[in-house]
């Protein structure tokens, strides 16, 4: 089983480097661009065959190590 | 006293620690990251500067999981000491140690400059070599420095006096000049509840010789060791 993991900043935690992606878009004459926030994805590959199984594993993972609560939000998507 | 430096794959800044230490009279054994025990009789753990990991994922988030930080956390939970200084404060904030956390500094830069911090209390185990309000002239040297916490855990913090230090001028006075990293409130260091964790970004063990430019670093490894002499 496929999935995939997305870890994004929660709204209203500073994001420089999103800034400074924004910023690079604009010099590279890039138009339409209002604001960018960085994120990370993980493609993970599960044993199970069993759903639930692997979104408590998924949940477990995030909680434990691929997002830092405080500032990140996760999804999860099983493929 | 007894010290323990914890070693994870990518630390770098070990070596200067533990001259730190033993100059000012500690005991001092490097730990492996692997161990699931400290050494016996271990009263202070420090967990040094550097890259663990690569910095991968987020800095100190793989650290902050390694199995030797169960023995951290209960040397810390029995009311031990525990000392993080640049890496190993990102690695407290990730390990729950102390709340909040280290992100991309806000002007994006690494920086790496002499640095005054204004001693915030000088009544722990960590700064009573001190004067209160003291400017003292240490270093910086980090991308990832800028102290992030929700407003709740802020508050706390500054009510209960849980800052430990703050970016200062050379007169002590908190300016956004000094502050170069954009943390919040100028936040350089934060203790625990208990005041028996301390995380800070800035280097005092880079300034502990007059050879290398300063010795106002020494003051937190003597303050370290003299309440061991003491309890003793």
């Amino acid at each position: 089983m496929k999935a995939r993991v997305t870890v994004t900043l929660k709204n209203g935690v500073l994001d420089p480097q999103g800034k400074a992606i924004e910023g690079a878009l604009k010099s590279l004459g890039v138009e339409g661009i209002d604001g960018v926030r960085q994120g990370k994805v993980f493609d993970i590959e599960l044993g199970t065959a069993d759903k639930a199984q692997a979104e408590a594993q998924l949940k477990a993972a995030c909680e434990k190590l691929l997002a830092n609560t405080v500032i990140e939000n996760y999804r999860v998507e099983i493929a | 006293m007894k010290s323990a430096v914890i070693v994870f794959p990518g630390s770098n800044r070990e070596g200067d620690v533990l001259r730190a230490l033993k100059s000012a009279g500690s005991q001092v054994e490097k730990v492996w990251h692997a161990e699931t025990e400290l050494p016996q009789g271990t009263d202070l753990v420090v967990l040094p500067g550097g890259f663990s990991y690569g910095d991968y994922l987020r800095c100190g988030a793989i650290a902050g999981r390694a199995i030797v930080m169960d023995a951290v956390r209960a040397h810390a939970a029995r009311g031990g000491l525990v000392l993080g200084i640049c890496n190993g404060f990102q690695i407290l904030c990730e390990s729950g140690l102390l709340p909040g956390i280290l992100m991309r500094n806000a002007n994006l830069k690494f920086i790496c400059h002499r640095q005054f911090l204004r001693v915030e209390r000088n009544d722990t185990a960590f700064t009573k070599a001190y004067a209160k309000h003291q400017a003292i002239d240490v270093c910086v040297a980090h991308g990832e420095g800028n102290y992030t916490a929700d407003e709740e855990t802020l508050k706390r913090l500054e009510g209960d006096g849980l800052v430990a230090f703050r970016y200062a001028d050379a007169q002590g006075h908190i300016t956004q000049d000094a502050n170069r990293n954009g943390s919040m409130n100028s936040i350089a260091g934060i203790y625990s509840e208990k005041l028996n964790v301390l995380g800070m970004m800035p280097h005092p063990e880079n300034l502990i010789e007059d050879l290398v430019g300063g010795t106002d670093g020494r003051g937190l490894f003597e303050s370290l060791v003299s309440s061991f002499s003491r309890a003793a």
